[in-house]
């Protein structure tokens, strides 16, 4: 009877230790799980890959650091294959601290394709009030953007000439830790047609099903493991696919708990029932 | 006054954004851009009462020396020292963001490791709760079992390495039941969104004057 009321209630900080060696072991090591690519992955993939060379894709970091481990990998997949079909890149961000992530990665990717800043790649920084910089942009991104990142002067920005509204840009990335995603939908997709993909974390995902489903989203990376997806796609290892193997090792410790605290709780049932 | 003023610029802002999303042409088309801009300028003055609220509780929690003033006064450093080395590096530097710069160092040493670390815990409590809860008790939380271990081994690639099937029956259940479940929730959530909003705009709902 004891052994089976301490597997009912094993002390959390077994389970706090065991997690932790799971998810070092396979970090430490470089552990690889082959990752199979879903339809959402796909179709998010083939919207970058059929735009035709030069397209403005414009990228809103919206997350933190709290959410980066999830989407910095699907932001520096997308920029590569963005850079590597030499599309045109616009940034901003909805959050003022996940703008540095954008910067961050724009300095790692752009120089590895010999992207020039102003000519093949803009940050336009971070304004307040979201909601409504979403609709206005619609009608002149120079309204609410009237300078890039540093104060240059949009106007005198060489990618800038002839982009004005979202009838110049071919396709959104939004990569979403909270609300700005269904915003992006709602107000630049459905009002003025904008095509959409979404990179989101595995918390903010199923959110993001029906957009996919009613077509109004063209693609979906949902948590580590669309980041792990886009990575394979775009031939490219990086913390997405090193991380899945982690987090595939945490999911079977805790699917192991949750298998062994049935089994105790059970037992003991029964045996209060007797 | 201090009720019928506020209604008033309430009734008529509202219905100006409502019959402008709908008719863009000009002057409305104008007239949007503007209010948008307005609000996205207000929005950032909003910033600097939070700033002020943030700082005045704070302080006032160290005067007082209230239970658990020291992380106040950490929060007064913190903030302090953020806004010093963001307006040094905005002197001396092209760009707050610009990599190897001041704000960037703290931002990168200070900042992401300190919301990483975090959120980064979750992850045990997350577990050692779930452990805990995931117990066969009912029929419903013995269907909320069978689902999230399917979907949890449905969603890492070790899920298809144990049963090719898991990965498929997963995404069916994030495509159907959960979806279903969704979207009757934001069909929901929206027509309250439309009923809060007009209630606001003719002035039945006026809580915000308080």
């Amino acid at each position: 009877m004891k052994f089976f009321e301490k597997i009912a209630n094993i002390d959390s900080r077994i389970i706090y230790l065991l997690l932790f060696i799971v998810v070092l072991i396979p970090v430490a090591f470089k552990l690889v799980l082959p990752v199979r690519v879903s339809e959402p992955v796909q179709a998010a993939y083939d919207s970058i890959e059929k735009l035709p060379e030069g397209s403005v894709i414009l990228f809103s970091v919206d997350y933190d650091a709290s959410s980066a481990p999830e989407i910095q990998p699907m932001l520096l997949a997308t920029l590569r294959h963005a850079f590597s079909k030499k599309h045109k890149v616009l940034l901003l961000g909805q959050w003022a601290l996940g703008l540095p992530f954008g910067e961050i990665g724009l300095n790692e990717i752009a120089p590895q394709f010999d992207a020039k800043y102003g000519m093949d790649y803009v940050n336009l920084g971070y304004r307040p009030g979201y909601r409504a910089q979403m609709v206005g942009m619609g009608r002149e991104i120079r309204d609410f953007f009237a300078s890039d990142y540093k104060g240059t002067p949009v106007d005198s920005i060489p990618l800038m000439q002839g982009i004005h509204n979202y009838n110049d840009i071919d396709l959104l990335v939004g990569l979403e830790a909270g609300q700005a995603g269904d915003e992006w939908i709602q107000f630049a997709g459905a009002r003025y047609g904008l095509n959409i993909i979404i990179g989101a974390t595995g918390v903010i995902a199923p959110d993001m099903f029906h957009y996919l489903q009613a077509k109004q989203i063209k693609g979906l990376m949902g948590g580590l493991q669309g980041a792990a997806e886009y990575e394979t796609l775009v031939k490219h290892s990086g913390t997405g696919i090193a991380g899945m193997v982690a987090q595939s090792y945490a999911h079977l410790l805790l699917l192991g708990f949750i298998l062994i605290g049935n089994v105790g709780y059970f037992v003991i049932r029964r045996r209060k029932q007797a | 006054m201090k009720k019928e003023i506020p209604l008033a610029i309430t009734f008529i802002t509202g219905l100006i954004i409502i019959v402008t999303f709908f008719i863009p042409h000009q002057p409305l088309g104008t007239m949007q851009q503007r209010l948008l801009l307005w609000y996205s300028i207000v929005l950032g003055f909003t910033m600097l009462l939070g700033m002020d609220s943030l700082l005045r509780s704070n302080i006032r929690k160290i005067a007082k020396r209230s239970p658990g003033w020291p992380f106040a006064l950490v929060l007064i450093i913190g903030f302090l020292g953020t806004l010093i080395v963001g307006i040094y590096t905005w002197a001396t530097s092209e760009s707050l963001l610009s990599l190897g710069s001041s704000f960037m160092y703290v931002y990168t040493y200070f900042i992401i490791p300190l919301q990483a670390t975090m959120f980064s815990l979750l992850a045990f409590f997350i577990a050692s709760a779930a452990y805990r809860a995931f117990r066969a008790r009912t029929m419903e939380a013995t269907l909320l079992l069978i689902t999230a271990a399917i979907v949890m081994l449905g969603r890492v690639p070790i899920g298809a390495e144990i049963w090719d099937k898991f990965p498929l029956i997963q995404d069916w259940i994030m495509e159907v039941p959960q979806m279903a479940a969704k979207r009757g929730i934001v069909i929901g959530v929206a027509l309250g969104t439309i009923a809060m909003s007009l209630r606001v705009i003719l002035g039945l709902e006026r809580t915000y004057l308080t």
